[in-house]
């Protein structure tokens, strides 16, 4: 077993959960407290990835990025990205595919706020920002760290979209899922299997963490 | 003086309501639950915005909707205790005083306010670790850091039993006076009518029903100078000339001495008015 598809899983698990949160955080935000009538509309569209095969979402992140087509042809020439079998064009795509696992857990924590935690604040002459960050994001905190930690691990978990849109390029998109398909291909099932076994108990680790913390054993520490 | 003229469609009926009250006052939205108190409330906070009508404070115009004027919550200078207390479950008692604080207040507020409250040594608790009174003193407190000219207070009182409710209003009272605060109260309770306020709104379906003293509203109309109870008899019984009712009123047996003349007819399990007049009660307080 090499590290560098464990690694390189890390990194981009560590990459997407960072990027996501900042740009879930407003989205969440909006969602939570809006009462437009696109709402759901947008929220259909962040709970795709739920339903979707990770292959649909691949293929047209794949057409979308290709540098035949506007949007690749853009993205390269203008902000030199290449995001067809790179790094960068897999962490896009992860943020796609894990946004559900993020919102969902930071939209029903802000929605079941008690909505006067917000008004009281507002009457004591504090912004929107100053009442979201001082008031709000703190007090759903444990809803963040579900949001971080499912990100995490979804993301450890991604195959398909991988496949699709990354490939097989050792330390660019070889990531850990990846390198367990390619060795059974070849027929290596110790290492397939010491890659799955720590996939295996990793994953499992983060999923009891966030259990138990849910679970309230925790509170003191995170109250 | 604050003038307010307040029209809303609220679903099951139309809020009108126009009123002033001057410097000083404290004025009680009193009334049955969906009357209007609370979304009154609202308006002058700057958290609901009334279909028509204007909100003056002094000089100030905080709504007015001939002129498009609607002040935000963050533009007015009010102090409000909601009905749940709305603490900051993250920050202690001291943060969430701290936090009510204008960027330019003085610290020395808080202090006080500590003080006259009765929060020393609470200071760095979360607010789960109090009592529901003490929420509610914190509550208050933090309502007048920023030194409101108008309180609002959504039934502070209603969810405290009745000694906490006692103490609680003493400290309504001190800081009413000592800041010179107009306030207005939203409240179920009679008694914390009669204490704690000068005026009274008696508001239903969404108008003004009576307005006036608390001693003018409540007891002018109804004033018979009669106490009056319904009961079952549970017992009969003749003793020399007399007879003696027991009735069961509430969960008390009174007796009652009669004539026979009275009670011909009387049985076990009739239903009776026990009245008696008022100009000789024994009175005495109880706590």
């Amino acid at each position: 077993m090499e590290w560098g598809p464990i690694i390189l899983t890390f990194r981009l698990a560590s990459i997407t959960t960072v990027l996501l949160f900042l740009v879930a955080l407003p989205l969440s935000y909006w969602i939570a407290f809006s009462r437009s009538r696109w709402k759901p509309v947008l929220e259909t569209l962040i709970s795709m990835p739920l339903v979707l095969p990770p292959t649909v979402i691949g293929f047209y992140l794949l057409v979308a990025f290709s540098p035949e087509n506007a949007l690749g042809t853009f993205l390269h020439d203008y902000m030199g990205l290449q995001l067809v079998f790179s790094f960068e064009g897999l962490v896009i795509a992860s943020m796609i595919y894990s946004l559900p696992f993020m919102v969902q857990p930071l939209q029903a924590g802000l929605a079941n706020l008690p909505p006067n935690l917000k008004e009281a604040s507002y009457v004591m002459g504090k912004s929107r920002m100053a009442t979201a960050f001082y008031v709000l994001f703190p007090t759903i905190k444990t809803s963040i760290l579900t949001g971080l930690v499912l990100t995490f691990a979804h993301t450890i978990g991604e195959f398909g979209v991988v496949l699709m849109i990354g490939g097989n390029i050792p330390n660019e998109t070889r990531v850990a899922s990846i390198a367990i398909y390619d060795e059974v291909e070849s027929l290596n099932y110790a290492n397939a299997n010491a890659y799955s076994l720590f996939l295996f108990i990793l994953t499992f680790s983060i999923l009891l963490t966030v259990y138990v913390i849910n679970s309230g054993q925790f509170k003191r520490i995170w109250k | 003086m604050i003038t307010f003229d307040l029209q809303k469609n609220l679903g099951d009926f139309e809020l009108n309501v126009r009123f002033e009250l001057g410097e000083g006052d404290f004025l009680t939205l009193h009334g049955p639950s969906g009357a209007g108190k609370t979304s009154i409330l609202r308006m002058m906070a700057g958290l609901l915005k009334p279909g028509h009508g204007f909100i003056e404070v002094g000089n100030e115009c905080w709504y007015d909707s001939a002129k498009s004027i609607w002040k935000k919550p963050q533009e007015r200078s009010v102090g409000m205790v909601f009905q749940d207390y709305a603490l900051f479950p993250t920050m202690t008692v001291r943060e969430n005083l701290a936090f009510a604080l204008p960027k330019k207040g003085d610290h020395r507020i808080l202090d006080e306010l500590t003080e006259i409250m009765e929060l020393g040594g609470l200071e760095h608790r979360k607010p789960s670790q109090l009592s529901g009174g003490q929420q509610q003193r914190v509550a208050l407190a933090r309502a007048l850091a920023k030194k409101p000219q108008l309180l609002l207070l959504d039934e502070p009182l209603a969810a405290l039993d009745q000694g906490m409710r006692l103490r609680v209003q003493d400290y309504l009272l001190d800081v009413h006076r000592r800041y010179g605060l107009t306030t207005l109260l939203v409240s179920h309770d009679m008694g914390e009518v009669f204490r704690l306020s000068n005026r009274v709104l008696t508001l239903e379906k969404g108008r003004i029903l009576r307005q006036g003293s608390p001693s003018e509203v409540f007891t002018h109309k109804n004033l018979s100078g009669k106490f009056q109870f319904t009961g079952h008899v549970v017992h009969l019984k003749q003793e020399d000339t007399i007879q003696i009712v027991s009735v069961l009123i509430d969960n008390h047996v009174i007796k009652v001495v009669a004539t026979p003349e009275e009670v011909r007819g009387f049985a076990v399990g009739d239903k009776v008015i026990v009245a008696s007049k008022a100009f000789n009660p024994m009175i005495r307080k109880i706590d």
